[in-house]
């Protein structure tokens, strides 16, 4: 695996290493980012008379190019990004098009700048901003192109305003160049440079003049008082597309003299295959070949109904699990890793936790997260032609430098012999970051040269295949006194998911893992003696990152235990945590959802609320849940959700984005749990992980501030504060405290 | 040869009688709207019209839908003015997208059913069609829009 070598594995796991000796490194930004054409990856493939700026714009004698660097994975990557740019470039929607980016350094990832730094979010001291400043040289360095941790946002605020911007000037610069004009009497409008006279040149008619001169590199962002698109309710670019049904995903690719593929893999996730009989899917109808791979067996066939059927009928002998068979023995592993050996780390400690127990009334629980799946509705796919000169693939990739090195390794080639060609996916929430079928394809292209193979996993493939969510137990322990919470001990056993997602992506690592520190650590109540610890158990699931990761589990314990002790404490819960609450700007979050849900304390007639808050990737969110307690069950009625992320670039997307986080923590909190048996999940279809359907979904509120002074994204931090905030409201409604996901093992819901 | 009518055009198919139809579609002829997403329907990502119903192209085999007539999303009429199609863009529904199709093609045989449909009767008919990135709410939105689009428009 070639790509990431530079990288210290430490700056992913908190850059401890990075920051130790306090070296500030100057900033490279989204200015040198365009200046530096030698390492822009548009250059290679600029036609005749057209001028690639930087690394996202492009404009050629026909047309104009903008290029979305990260992933679109439903959350409107491939709307968003160009608008930022077009926003600068004064381009108008219908002016451009839109390509996402291929594999290049030129598109490193800055916003993992705040989240891998060994510093809470809130904390913005020089300390913490010289700590961020080390990290983002690193990942300068690695040159690192991912998706994910909710940073496209953050990542590309100021680079792609900047990149438009350069574009504006230099086109402008062009235009003066070609009339005569000083520039300061150059406007522009509409994808054209207007002249005093009110002659107009377009964009395109520039292009190779612009090619020409040097890129205006000092060229300023607008101030966002002057947006026409950004921060205001616009359609966006791809929903037309999709609800008319033309937008092609990856699935619905086609090539010239394509055929079809589908698996059936070794349940025993990581283990090959020992041996196996086609003889009944070889006389299958469509079916053209059987093919042998690492870990199971692929078949070729005319249509990928018959693949699937066909690899079905296949009966396969399996190495077995390198983990426990049985899903108890998980548990039990997990009981007993609250021991030194399998120390994580111990992330925070203020006061004197052991003395703060001993004062008061003392509380012990202990929670529980179960493995779940992440199952986005289009299934893990992609197309792969393997050829003498090397491969080219087709599929929806969250890390396509990683996609080319897996591929590359799979069969032998060297990583810039794989071409990567990112595809519209439907869905992700962390599944897109792992490479089952990236390997497969690679492995089945591979053995039918020349053929371009077009690989579907069948729904119960997909979820047999899907490396879960991590597993936790958290043993909470806290004591409270005269009306207030004196101690809070908060350890956590957990399985480590970024850890396994980059050693399968190529950088081990023998740190502990940052992500079991999210919502364990940067809890920002004033409490006098606080302890927060992390267990890694060994020998378990391979897991990964599933939407908002660590927080996912943690933000479920924290804020669950809290609530407990803020009862025990005789405190409302809402008041309680406004007046503990540390940060000023979270406080407000606070404040806020109090405000909209009107919250005025217990309800009473078999109604309950609950609020919960959590910070995840920086962003601080606070959730009002409210439940009635029915005959039938408990029923959500509504969800109030205050999120605070400096700046709502796309208000309407914004609220989508933060209501499905509300839905997707809500229904797998609920209804779903992967179990092992005999190695394999039991759980192969949505009827076995259902997570929420429309009849679960309450109404929900969103209301989004703008007082952080960073700007922070949002696909994830909704997710955190939805579990925590319906326990807290069934115990309102019930007195029954569930500690345990999901909640229908402990009370019926409507 | 399976001989059926797709969005008014006569297509034959030279497949087996088992094939769902999803797949007939999709990969037989190159009409991609109705998703593939569980097989086993769970999920509702596959619908489209048979002879006028909401089916799941998942479930019904080739071999029982010849000689008649399906229609996809792609083949609906008027698209441009389509109450239903105007309400999901208008409201921005997808994020995704990819079950957008099927939850449209479902909303569409709600509002032939029941023309002013509550939120219970949306819970109704609606459940069926999974949204893994939670779009529920702008869904609902969407489908009284169209309904009160839909009544206008008489």
């Amino acid at each position: 695996m070639g790509h990431i070598q530079s990288l210290s594995r430490r700056a992913f796991l908190f850059g401890s290493a990075a920051v130790a000796g306090g070296i500030a490194f100057g900033s490279y930004g989204p200015a040198e980012a365009a200046a530096s054409a030698g390492d822009n990856p548009l250059l290679a493939g600029l036609g005749p008379n057209s001028v690639a700026f930087n690394p996202w714009v492009e404009i050629s004698p026909d047309k104009i190019t903008l290029i979305a660097q990260h992933a679109d994975i439903g959350q409107g990557v491939g709307s968003v990004q160009p608008i930022m740019i077009a926003e600068e470039m004064d381009l108008d929607p219908g002016q451009f098009e839109i390509r996402f980016a291929g594999p290049s350094p030129a598109y490193f990832n800055t916003g993992f700048a705040d989240e891998f730094a060994p510093f809470v979010a809130a904390d913005q001291s020089p300390a913490a901003e010289e700590a961020r400043a080390a990290v983002l040289e690193s990942l300068r360095k690695s040159g690192l192109q991912m998706t994910g941790g909710s940073s496209t946002i953050p990542d590309t605020y100021e680079k792609l305003r900047v990149a438009g911007a350069v574009a504006r000037e230099t086109l402008k610069a062009a235009a003066a160049k070609r009339s005569g004009v000083a520039v300061a009497d150059l406007r522009t409008q509409s994808g054209h440079v207007i002249l005093p006279d009110g002659k107009k040149i377009a964009y395109v008619a520039l292009a190779a003049d612009a090619a020409k001169i040097p890129p205006v590199l000092d060229a300023k962002p607008r101030d966002p008082s002057q947006w026409r698109m950004l921060g205001k309710p616009m359609t966006r670019l791809d929903v037309r597309a999709k609800v008319m049904g033309e937008l092609k995903f990856g699935i619905d690719m086609k090539m010239d003299g394509m055929l079809y593929a589908s698996v059936k893999l070794n349940p025993n996730k990581g283990q090959p295959l020992k041996s196996y009989d086609a003889s009944k899917a070889r006389v299958m109808p469509g079916v053209k070949k059987i093919l042998e791979i690492k870990n199971g067996v692929a078949v070729i066939a005319t249509n990928s109904w018959y693949a699937i059927k066909a690899a079905d009928a296949v009966t396969c002998e399996w190495a077995p699990s390198a983990y426990p068979a049985e899903q108890a023995d998980h548990w039990k592993v997990l009981e007993s890793s609250f021991t030194p050996e399998f120390l994580g780390k111990e992330w925070r400690k203020i006061g004197d936790v052991e003395a703060g127990l001993k004062t008061g009334t003392r509380l012990e629980a202990e929670y529980r997260a179960p493995y779940v799946a992440h199952q986005p509705l289009e299934p893990l796919n992609g197309i792969g032609l393997v050829t003498d000169k090397g491969m080219e693939i087709w599929v929806g990739h969250q890390s396509p430098q990683f996609v080319q090195d897996v591929a590359a390794t799979a069969i032998g080639l060297k990583p810039e012999q794989v071409t990567f060609h990112n595809q519209w996916t439907g869905g992700s929430f962390g599944h897109r970051l792992e490479y089952e079928n990236v390997r497969v394809l690679a492995e089945i292209a591979n053995q039918m040269r020349g053929t371009p193979i077009k690989l579907v996993f069948s729904r119960e493939e997909d979820f047999l295949q899907d490396i879960p969510r991590q597993i936790a137990i958290a043993r909470h322990r806290g004591s409270v006194d005269k009306g207030k919470i004196v101690a809070a001990d908060l350890q956590l056993a957990s399985t480590a998911p970024l850890k396994g997602l980059l050693e399968r992506s190529g950088i081990p690592s023998k740190d502990p893992d940052g992500q079991l520190a999210a919502g364990l650590w940067n809890v920002y109540y004033d409490i006098p003696n606080f302890r927060g610890t992390s267990y890694e158990a060994q020998g378990l699931s391979p897991c990964t990152t599933w939407r908002s990761v660590g927080a996912s589990t943690s933000g479920f314990f924290t804020e669950s235990f809290i609530d407990e002790l803020i009862h025990a404490a005789g405190l409302d819960p809402m008041k309680a945590r406004i007046e503990m609450c540390t940060v000023p700007t979270y406080r407000k979050v606070l404040e806020t959802v109090a405000e909209m849900s009107d919250w005025k304390g217990p309800l009473g007639n078999g109604r309950g609320r609950g609020v919960a808050f959590v910070e995840a990737f920086g962003t601080p969110t606070a959730e009002v849940v409210e439940v009635t307690k029915t005959d039938r069950g408990i029923r959500i009625d509504k969800v109030w959700v205050a999120v605070d992320v400096g700046k709502v670039v796309d208000p309407v997307n914004f609220e989508n984005q933060v209501q499905g986080g509300v839905v997707w923590g809500l229904g797998h909190a609920i209804n779903c749990e992967l179990t092992y048996a005999k190695g394999a999940v039991q759980q192969t279809n949505y009827n076995h992980h259902e997570a929420m359907r429309i009849y679960q979904c309450p109404v929900i509120e969103v209301r989004g501030l703008e007082n952080d002074p960073k700007v922070r994204g949002v696909g994830e931090p909704p997710v955190p504060p939805a579990a925590p905030a319906l326990a807290n409201a069934i115990f309102a409604a019930t007195g029954q405290r569930i500690r345990e996901m999901p909640f229908n093992k402990f009370i019926d819901f409507v | 040869m399976i001989e059926l009518t797709v969005n008014g055009v006569k297509r034959q198919v030279d497949v087996v009688p088992e094939m769902p139809l999803l797949w007939v579609l999709r990969d037989e002829l190159g009409i991609t709207s109705p998703k593939y997403g569980c097989g086993v329907a769970q999920c509702g990502a596959c619908t489209v019209q048979i002879d006028g119903m909401a089916v799941r192209s998942c479930q019904a085999h080739i071999g029982e839908v010849a000689g008649k007539s399906v229609v996809t999303l792609e083949g609906l009429g008027n698209k441009d003015q389509h109450p239903v199609l105007q309400a999901w863009i208008e409201h921005q529904v997808p994020q995704c997208g990819y079950c957008q199709t099927g939850q449209i093609m479902q909303a569409i045989s709600l509002l032939d059913l029941i023309s002013q449909p509550t939120d219970e009767d949306i819970n109704e008919v609606m459940s069926g069609n999974l949204c893994r990135c939670g779009t529920y709410p702008r869904i609902r939105t969407a489908i009284h829009a169209a309904a009160a689009k839909k009544l206008a428009e008489k």
